[in-house]
C-alpha cells in the first residue's frame, strides 16, 4: 500500500487558561489514504474541531499550542514548517471548508475575488486567467449561471451556494487533502445532501483525501469510509464504517448510535447518554467516560484505559470492551 | 457604485446632515476661493482700527486696521487644513495602533494598549499646548500636536472593531488558504472595521479645529497665518467695545464645527450596521 496522504502521529494540543492547562486533543493517532473519507465524530467539547484547525496550524496561539505530535502530509512533517512555509501548504495541498458558509466569506469582496485570492496567492495567475478559472470552479461546484453568480457578493447568495463557494474556494488549488468541518450543519436538510454527494463526487474526481468532522451519525454512514469517534480529546474508538455502525465496541460509540436511531427504537423513545462531557478542569480520574457509563466497573473509574485492539483494526478505549474480546 | 448611492441615500434621510454638508461646503468653497476673489492679505492694515462692518469693510476691521474679512476667508483655509491633516494624521496611526493590537491580541496588545492608555491619562490640550511650545509654533507642529492628543481614541475603536473581526469564520478562511497576515489585516478585515473609524475621523476633525483655535487664542498658533483663535485672541481685550471682532471668528468656529459634526452624525446614520434596519 502506498504511503497515506495524511498521517498523524500522537497529536496532542492544550490551551492555557486562567483555570488551568486543559488538553483539548490528547495523542491522537490515524492516518487518511489516498481517496478516502475518514470521519472524526464527537459532541461538542471533544476536541473534534480543534483537530482540524491544529492540522493547518490554526490553532489560536495564545492560548492554545501543539505540544506534541506529528503531521505528516505526503510525508512533509507540517509542524516543523516555518510561518511562510505552512502558508503555502494552506489553500494548495489542504484546504478546510467551514461550518457556517454565512460567516465563512468576506462581505465586502465579490465571489469572484475570494474565489480568486487562492488562485493569486499559490498560483500567481494574471486576472483575466484568475476570472476564468473562478467561473470553471463555480461551474464544478454546481452553482448555475457562474458568470453573474461571479460578480455578486456573499450576501446575494442562499445559503447552499455560499457552502458551494466556500467549495470551490477549498478546491481552487486541488489540494490533496480537504477538512471538512460541520460542512452542512448550517444547512437545510435538502441542501446537505447535494453538498454531501458534491464533495463525495469531486473527491473521486480529484483523488483527494477527505477528513470529515461531524456529530451528525446519519452524513458519516453515508460519506466515510472509517470512523473515529473522539470524547474529551481522545480517540475512543475506531474501524470501518460498516463494522461501527453494526458492531460498537464502545459504550460512547453505542450511546452515540443509539440516540441517533431513536425513530427505530421501541416506542420512539429517545435513547440519550446521560450526563454531559466531564468540565477539562474536573477530569473524572479513570477513563473519563466512565461517570456517564452503564456497564463501567469499578476499575474503570479509578485507571484510564489505553487504546487496544478488540479485532483486527479496531482499537478501543474501553476496559470492558477489552475484555470481552480476549 | 450601488453600494455608494445607497450610503448617499441613507445620509440623504438625515435633513440635519444635508444641511451641515451644504454648510460645510459653502465653509469649504470660501476657504478655496475667497482669498482669489477678495485678494487683500489680512495682514495688511489696510484701514482705520477698530471700525464696525460697513460698505468699505464688510465685517469691519481689527484693532491694527486689519481687514477682518480677509481674515475670516484666510483663517477658513488654516482651520479647515489643519482639522482634516490632524484628523487623517491621528486616523492613520490610531488605526495602525488598533488594528495591530486587535489582530494580534497578547504582548502586542499589552504593549500597544498600554502606549495608548498613557497618552489618554494626559489631559489632550495641555499635552498639545506642550507639544506645541516645545517645538516652535508652525503649521506642521500644530498638526503634529493634534494629531499627537487625537489618535488614542481612534485606536481603542479600531482595536475593538479588529477584535470583533477577527474571531469572524473568513479571517480564519484567508488564514486556511494561507493569506499572510499583513494582507488579511489590510485588504480583509480593513473595510469591515473601518466605517465606525470613518465616522469618529470626521467628527475629530471638528475637534481638531476647536484645539487648533484653542492654540491659536493662546497665541500658539503659527505667527505667519492668521487664524479664527488668533483673530479671537486678538480681539479679546476690545471684547466689551468692539465684540464683533471676536463674535465674527467665534460664529464661524461655531458654524464650521457645527457643519462638521452634523456631517458625522449623518454618515454615522448612513454606514453603522445597527442603525441599517430602521
Amino acid at each position: 500500500m502506498s504511503a497515506p496522504v495524511l498521517a498523524v502521529d500522537g497529536l496532542t494540543v492544550e490551551f492555557r487558561t486562567a483555570l488551568g492547562t486543559v488538553r483539548a486533543v490528547d495523542d491522537l493517532s490515524f492516518t487518511i489514504g489516498e481517496g478516502e473519507t475518514v470521519a472524526i465524530v464527537g459532541e461538542s467539547g471533544s476536541g473534534k474541531s480543534t483537530v482540524a484547525l491544529a492540522l493547518l496550524r490554526l490553532v489560536p496561539d495564545p492560548p492554545g499550542r501543539i505540544v506534541a505530535g506529528r503531521v505528516r502530509l505526503d510525508r512533509q512533517d507540517l509542524l516543523t514548517l516555518d510561518d511562510a512555509e505552512i502558508r503555502k501548504v494552506r489553500g494548495r495541498r489542504m484546504a478546510m471548508i467551514f461550518q457556517d458558509p454565512m460567516m465563512a466569506l468576506n462581505p465586502v469582496y465579490t465571489v469572484e475575488r475570494q474565489i480568486g485570492e487562492v488562485l493569486r496567492l499559490h498560483l500567481g495567475l494574471p486576472r483575466q486567467q484568475v476570472f476564468d478559472q473562478v467561473v470553471e470552479l463555480l461551474r464544478l461546484v454546481g452553482v448555475p449561471a457562474p458568470e453573474d453568480r461571479a460578480r455578486q457578493y456573499p450576501h446575494n447568495l442562499s445559503g447552499g451556494m455560499r457552502q458551494r463557494v466556500m467549495i470551490a474556494m477549498a478546491l481552487a488549488c486541488k489540494p490533496r487533502l480537504l477538512i471538512a468541518d460541520e460542512p452542512t450543519t448550517a444547512l437545510d436538510v435538502t441542501v446537505q445532501a447535494q453538498v454531501l454527494e458534491l464533495i463525495q463526487e469531486l473527491k473521486s474526481r480529484l483523488g483527494m483525501a477527505v477528513l470529515l468532522i461531524t456529530h451528525d451519525l446519519s452524513i458519516v454512514a453515508e460519506t466515510a469510509h472509517r470512523v473515529i469517534v473522539m470524547y474529551t480529546g481522545r480517540k475512543v474508538e475506531e474501524g470501518a464504517t460498516a463494522e461501527i455502525f453494526a458492531d460498537p465496541r464502545h459504550p460512547y460509540t453505542g450511546g452515540l448510535l443509539g440516540a441517533a436511531k431513536w425513530e427505530e427504537n421501541e416506542g420512539n423513545e429517545l435513547r440519550e447518554i446521560p450526563g454531559a462531557v466531564p468540565s477539562p478542569f474536573d477530569m473524572p480520574r479513570g477513563c473519563s467516560f466512565a461517570p456517564r457509563c452503564a456497564v463501567a466497573l469499578a476499575r474503570c473509574r479509578e485507571h484510564a484505559p489505553a487504546l487496544a485492539d478488540v479485532a483486527p483494526g479496531r482499537p478501543v478505549r474501553c476496559f470492558v470492551a477489552q475484555e470481552a474480546a480476549r | 457604485m450601488r453600494g455608494l448611492s445607497t450610503l448617499w441615500m441613507r445620509f440623504r434621510r438625515n435633513r440635519g446632515a444635508v444641511a451641515g454638508a451644504v454648510t460645510l461646503g459653502l465653509v469649504v468653497a470660501a476657504a478655496l476661493v475667497g482669498p482669489l476673489l477678495y485678494p487683500v492679505d489680512p495682514f495688511d492694515m489696510v484701514g482705520q482700527p477698530a471700525q464696525p462692518p460697513s460698505a468699505s469693510f464688510l465685517l469691519g476691521t481689527d484693532v491694527a486696521g486689519r481687514d477682518i474679512l480677509a481674515g475670516i476667508l484666510n483663517g477658513a483655509r488654516i482651520s479647515l487644513l489643519i482639522g482634516v491633516l490632524a484628523s487623517l494624521a491621528a486616523t492613520v496611526v490610531g488605526v495602525a495602533f488598533g488594528a495591530l493590537a486587535g489582530y494580534y491580541g497578547g504582548w502586542v496588545d499589552d504593549v500597544l494598549m498600554r502606549v495608548t492608555e498613557f497618552f489618554l491619562t494626559i489631559p489632550s490640550f495641555v499635552l498639545a499646548v506642550v507639544v506645541v511650545a516645545i517645538f516652535q509654533p508652525s503649521v506642521v507642529t500644530v498638526t503634529a500636536a493634534i494629531a499627537v492628543v487625537s489618535w488614542p481614541s481612534v485606536a481603542r475603536l479600531a482595536r475593538g472593531e479588529f477584535i470583533a473581526q477577527r474571531g469572524r469564520d473568513y479571517v480564519q478562511g484567508c488564514r486556511a488558504i494561507g493569506m499572510p497576515d499583513w494582507e488579511i489585516i489590510l485588504l480583509q478585515i480593513m473595510p469591515n472595521a473601518l466605517p465606525p473609524v470613518i465616522v469618529v475621523s470626521s467628527l475629530m476633525v471638528a475637534t481638531a479645529i476647536l484645539t487648533e483655535s484653542g492654540l491659536s487664542f493662546l497665541g500658539l498658533g503659527d505667527p505667519n497665518l492668521v487664524s479664527w483663535g488668533y483673530m479671537i485672541g486678538v480681539a479679546r481685550t476690545v471684547l466689551r467695545t468692539s465684540w464683533w471682532m471676536s463674535a465674527i471668528p467665534g460664529a464661524m468656529i461655531l458654524v464650521t464645527v457645527l457643519a462638521i459634526n452634523l456631517v458625522g452624525e449623518g454618515l454615522n446614520d448612513a454606514l453603522n450596521p445597527k442603525l441599517r434596519k430602521r
